[in-house]
């Protein structure tokens, strides 16, 4: 890691490239000129990274909340019901191969440049993932829980939320990481090109301004947050789920 | 009667058009408060016959009664306990043994005080807090008994709930199980295929034929209790008994290996006196 930093700040420091092309890190070729951290710090105090950063994950959590409950609808009903699995499982399957951003053309004619579009793309991205995983989640809910729920009394919404759910709560956990991780790459690549603020937008600002600590400094803030909810929410969740089961390895 | 199968039959559809038939012309009858024993070899339908009376599963002809009415669902007038237990691992004990009660719509108060009487019953007081897997297979087994206890069921329905246990653990088990019953006084269907085991346990054992299932014999067990292995009453019984499951036994092996195979009677009779019976 310091070796990589070294490296950076001494490419930056030689002529090789020009400045703004490979900004320094954190020493400023010329007095007062910009480096990555200097932009990044700045961006945070002035709340234009900071204002960004909340429009990305406003938009994220929307689209992720949608996603989870249209995956956890349709997981249900495929694994409820043969003809839908042979219909909608099939299709799922299919749709789950196309990268997310490719619909952007036609969320663009649909629902104009802008928000929705986004979201859009935001949510079709997490969505068909979490369909599969809840899907193979519920269908592989042991028929023992579900017979012993029901001489114990259970039925219905009680025994969907109480025993079906819990029982596939590792499946949807490695859905909601996965589906994470896909709605994330899909809300950048959906702000880099369909504009209206957020990091995305903000990294096309700083190409156009030729200003490659601002691109730079905006990564770091993506690699971050990546690495916070994938490190500490989603692992934590998979850890305590495995911790209380007892399957921990 | 509590419990009355008449005429049952059932069959699983098998490939495309084929049947097998598991069940033919069952008819059991189960009083208030007797302890039944239900005895055959793997694959007999057993634990077909205790899905039937559960309600988890329709005869394809025939009834099943509880108390004179039909079975149309499973309910918790019947309760199961289940051969691998069926513990629910993302619920600690005390909240395994209170699911059915909260859905009786019991106060969280009155459900935990019950719960703590019954699994005090199966000597697990201290373990309300515990999670399945912290537990050993016999402690879950006796979680399983007190979850289905707690219900107050009319029928305790068993299916081989001993039979992943060791030989200590099963002791300890049906020693507890016997002052369960006598306690409380429930009318149980114990499944096993284990001789021993259900004469230790039961008032009456059926014993049931190789598939088609049939129940081919009946057997009041008048020894006193608690049950002493080596009460002639008992001796003799598990002869009897044996002798008839060798027939069993010499027909599943003749369709296994074809007809010209000769069953050695004096093989498995000789083999192990103590542990005879024990797993057929
Ligand atoms: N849902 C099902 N679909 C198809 N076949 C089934 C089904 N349930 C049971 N069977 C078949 O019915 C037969 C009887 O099964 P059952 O589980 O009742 O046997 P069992 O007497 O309980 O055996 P064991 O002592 O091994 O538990 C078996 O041949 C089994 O393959
Ligand atoms: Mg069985």
């Amino acid at each position: 890691m310091i070796v990589i930093i070294a490296a950076w700040e001494i490419i930056s420091k030689t002529d090789l490239f020009p400045a703004f092309m490979w900004p320094p890190l954190f020493i400023p070729n010329v007095p007062g000129g910009p480096t990555v951290f200097g932009t990044l710090i700045n961006g945070l105090i002035t709340g234009q990274i900071l204002n960004a950063t909340g429009v990305t994950l406003g938009r994220m959590l929307l689209g992720f909340v949608i996603a989870i409950v249209l995956g956890l609808t349709f997981g249900y009903l495929i694994s409820r019901y043969k003809w839908i699995d042979d219909t909608l499982g099939f299709f799922v399957t299919a749709l789950q191969s196309i990268p997310s951003i490719v619909w952007f053309p036609l969320a663009i004619v649909w629902f104009g440049l802008g928000f929705v579009s986004i979201l859009f793309i935001v949510t079709i991205g997490a969505t068909w993932t979490m369909t599969v995983n809840s899907s193979t989640g519920f269908k592989n809910v042991p028929s023992l829980y579900i017979n012993a729920a029901k001489t114990l009394g259970s039925s219905g919404g009680h025994l969907v939320r109480n025993v079906i759910l819990p029982a596939s709560l590792p499946h949807i956990i490695s859905g909601l990481r996965v589906a994470w991780a896909f709605a994330w790459r899909a809300v950048m690549a959906a702000e880099l090109l369909g504009g209206s603020g957020g990091l995305g937008y903000l990294l096309n600002v700083g190409r156009s301004i030729q200003s490659m600590d601002l691109v730079l400094a905006i990564m770091i803030v993506i690699g971050v947050i990546g690495t916070i909810m994938d490190n500490q929410v989603f692992l934590r969740m998979e850890r305590s789920v495995a911790r209380k089961w007892g399957t921990r390895t | 009667m509590k419990v009355t199968l008449e005429n049952v039959h059932k069959s699983f559809p098998k490939g495309k058009s084929e049947k097998l038939e598991v069940l033919r012309d069952i008819d059991i009858q189960i009083k208030e408060g007797e302890f039944v024993s239900l005895l055959g070899p793997s694959g007999c339908g057993k634990s077909t016959i205790l899905n039937l009376i559960a309600g988890l599963d329709k005869p394809n002809s025939g009834s099943v009664k509880i108390n004179g009415e039909l079975v149309k669902g499973p309910g918790t007038d019947r309760v199961v306990v289940f051969q691998q237990g069926g513990l629910f691992p993302w619920m600690n004990v005390l909240d395994n043994v209170t699911f059915g009660l909260r859905i009786k719509k019991m106060t969280r108060q009155e459900a935990e005080e019950k719960a703590m009487d019954a699994l005090r019953l199966v000597h697990l007081g201290n373990y309300a807090n515990n999670y399945p897997h912290e537990l050993s297979g016999g402690m879950k087994q006796r979680v399983a008994i007190a979850r289905a206890l707690v219900m107050d069921p009319d029928v305790l329905l068993m299916d081989e709930p001993f039979a992943a246990l060791d030989e200590q653990t099963r002791l300890i088990l049906h020693q507890e199980l016997q002052e369960i019953w006598a306690k409380t006084g429930k009318t149980i269907l114990f499944i096993t295929h284990n001789i021993r085991e259900a004469l230790t346990l039961s008032g009456r054992v059926l014993l049931m034929s190789t598939r088609p299932g049939q129940v081919k014999s009946s057997f009041t067990v008048k020894a006193a209790r608690p049950r002493d292995p080596s009460d002639s009453v008992i001796v003799h019984l598990e002869k009897k008994i044996m002798g008839e499951l060798e027939e069993e036994m010499e027909k599943v092996l003749k369709e296994e290996f074809g007809d010209d195979y000769r069953f050695k009677t004096s093989a498995i009779r000789d083999r192990d006196h103590s542990r005879m019976g024990d797993h057929i």
